[in-house]
């Protein structure tokens, strides 16, 4: 199944094209869990501090649907 | 340490030792409580019997990291309630070098045309404040950003800092802002909020310049104490991946929140009716970084907004030709002028902050006002020259700049918009309370009206900062909002500045660094219990305040459109009762 997947931030470096919030497609098989994207894009787990799908916050053991939209987030803040 | 009171009736001055009451307040908690027992609460806001006090922290001017801030004070003109709006600035370091704890501005000349600058200095023999007048009518009716040199080029030769009121507050706006001076001395720091630019200028007063040549330097009862504070808070800024260096902050300023809120379905777009805005990656602080670069040709970090910063959050946006456009391009006003009103072009975006510095204006609220005009359809959404066109009527005073300059709330009636996005007649921020809950009840409750900064919740509900909160839930969140407003008012107490907030709530080192700089400072032993009891002491203050000017519970509300209209993505109104808001400051 496919999901969409956008990097953003310093995780940016992580994306096929190296760019932040730009989106892309992946390939994954059913039942994939979301950390399981890690080692398919070779992130740092602890780089990461924000999960988003489809708009909600979610954990590292969510199982991902087709057409499922992932935004990671590195730490960040501001005001 | 002083209490300086200016009268501006006759300009004449006080200088006391500070009273015994006031010792232990500072920063918001002195103006506040000073404003709370001297103004009364039913005084115009521009009449001669309202103060505009200013105070620097317990820290501010030490080197203590990231304290440079000024807390200005006084009944606000935008909300008719007390207000307290803050700035990073090297004037504020001045402030508390020269030992002045509060600075208070009385009365108002007969006349109504005058303007006054004053320089306060310090007597070289027996280390008092001293006062020079002059005549500053010269320097009123034009941009900051042409008026700031010239007052430099005036004082040539002394290190001044300078604060100042543009035109806005000329035309006594209830948006306008008190203007001081960054780093390179641009007029781009703003205590923006609530008006009270337009207090100091119905005092005849343009400038307050500080010359703080001989100042002694802050007072510090126990140096190791502070040393090790000092250190701590500083250890735990350098680690903390949003505020060390080349960090979140430092790297992509504020503006970084644009794609999270985005993400998170928050970030209102087109006058608070969507959540989401399809553009935001352009605007984001990822496309100020890399748009910078390509200009540039190199990367560009952040600096500092004043002395001793280590987050260093500041940008700058440059032209095509590599001039210098604005500094600095914040995420609230880049969502204000962006998403908000559909505009996804960085250099609109950034002349429009431009014109706002040089006219005086705040941001926020001029950026949200704007959005209510295009609801009313006096210009259209996303039309960046009829936006910054705008922006010249409100700065110029023609009949419908002066309208939108009121404010918010006031603007929303004239034009008869029910969308209207403001509590306490005070534009709401860059965050939808619908899609988060916390941040609608600090914006809905607290004594400014809406105002992000007053309980930042969104530290938990969006960026997992602290804990890893549902901001679509309600669960908790009330009692979070209180903790939030409490904990702030202290922070904005002590002189620091609120992005200390990152890094101390992850890691309880540097929140105890904060505390034990304190303690350093007036030799207490305050415990982490103390200073929230100062801190909900201070919002108490603040509240009775607002009580007795008749702003009560009824105007804690969330605007009525956000209990009815769904907002896309999440399709979500704003739920919570009236009752459960109440007891935000019902139980404090």
């Amino acid at each position: 199944m496919r999901v969409r997947v956008k990097l953003f931030a310093t995780l940016g470096m992580y994306a096929p094209g190296g760019e932040s919030a730009k989106p892309f497609v992946m390939e994954v098989d059913q039942g994939t869990r979301l950390n399981a994207l890690l080692d398919k894009l070779d992130i740092p787990e602890e780089s990461v501090r924000v999960k988003f799908v489809n708009g909600r916050a979610r954990k590292w053991d969510y199982v991902l649907e087709p057409d499922d939209e992932v935004g990671l987030f590195p730490p960040i803040g501001g005001g | 340490m002083w209490f300086l009171r200016i009268n501006m009736k006759d300009r004449t001055h006080q200088l006391t030792e500070v009273p015994e009451k006031y010792k232990k307040l500072a920063g918001r908690s002195l103006t506040s409580n000073l404003i709370a027992d001297e103004v009364p609460p039913l005084a115009h806001p521009l009449g001669p019997n309202n103060k505009l006090v200013f105070s620097p922290g317990f820290v501010t001017g030490t080197s203590a990291p990231s304290s440079s801030r000024i807390s200005v004070g006084g009944k606000s003109p935008l909300t008719g309630g007390i207000k307290e709006s803050n700035a990073g600035t090297p004037w504020a370091w001045k402030l508390g070098r020269m030992r002045i704890k509060a600075l208070i501005v009385e009365g108002q000349p007969e006349d109504k045309g005058e303007f006054w600058g004053l320089v306060i200095g310090l007597d070289k023999e027996t280390g008092q404040p001293t006062l020079e007048w002059f005549d500053a009518t010269e320097f009123t009716g034009q941009d900051a950003y042409d008026v700031y040199p010239m007052v430099f080029k005036k004082f040539e030769g002394r290190r001044v800092s300078v604060c100042g009121i543009g035109m806005a507050s000329e035309h006594a706006y209830g948006n306008a802002g008190v203007i001081f001076e960054d780093m390179s001395q641009n007029p781009s720091r703003f205590a923006g909020r609530g008006g009270l630019g337009s207090v100091m200028g119905s005092k005849g007063l343009k400038f307050i310049l500080l010359d703080d040549a001989g100042a002694p330097g802050v007072e510090i009862a126990d140096k190791e104490l502070f040393d090790e504070g000092r250190k701590k808070l500083a250890a735990a800024l350098n680690e903390h991946a949003i505020t060390k260096p080349k960090g979140g902050l430092n790297t992509y300023g504020t503006a970084v929140l644009v794609n999270i809120l985005n993400e998170a379905g928050g970030l209102p777009t087109r006058n608070f009716s969507r959540g989401r805005f399809e553009n935001a990656a352009k605007i984001a602080g990822e496309a100020i970084f890399d748009g910078v670069k390509e200009r540039l040709g190199e990367e560009r970090y952040n600096h500092a907004c004043s002395p001793g910063c280590i987050i260093r959050c500041s940008n700058t946006w440059y032209r095509k030709d590599k001039s210098e456009h604005v500094s600095c391009v914040e995420y609230e006003s880049d969502w204000a002028f962006g998403a908000n009103l559909e505009i996804d072009d960085l250099d609109t975006i950034s002349e429009l902050v431009k014109l706002c510095n040089g006219y005086g204006l705040d941001t926020i609220e001029t950026g949200v006002t704007l959005g209510v005009a295009m609801e009313a359809g006096v210009l259209p959404f996303g039309d960046g020259e009829a936006a910054i066109e705008m922006v010249h009527k409100m700065g110029k005073g023609e009949p419908i700049g002066r309208i939108l300059g009121s404010g918010t709330g006031t603007a929303g009636k004239i034009l008869g918009v029910v969308r209207t996005p403001a509590v306490k007649g005070q534009g709401m921020p860059a965050y939808e309370p619908r899609a988060v809950k916390g941040i609608g009840i600090t914006y809905a409750t607290s004594t400014m009206g809406a105002d992000h900064t007053a309980g930042y919740t969104i530290a938990p509900e969006i960026l997992a900062v602290m804990d890893d909160l549902d901001p679509l839930s309600k669960e908790g969140k009330i009692a979070l909002s209180r903790a939030f407003q409490a904990t702030t008012a202290f922070i904005d107490t002590s002189g620091h500045c609120l992005f200390i907030a990152f890094a101390i709530l992850d890691i309880a080192s540097g929140y105890q660094g904060m505390i034990d700089e304190v303690n350093g400072v007036l030799g207490t032993k305050w415990t982490a219990d103390d200073i929230l009891e100062l801190g909900t002491e201070v919002l108490r203050v603040e509240r009775k305040f607002n009580e007795a000017a008749g702003i009560g519970k009824q105007a804690d509300r969330i605007p009525e459109f956000m209990h009815t209209e769904p907002l896309p993505p999440h399709n979500v109104v704003f739920e919570i009762d009236e009752e459960t808001l109440d007891k935000v400051y019902g139980e404090l």
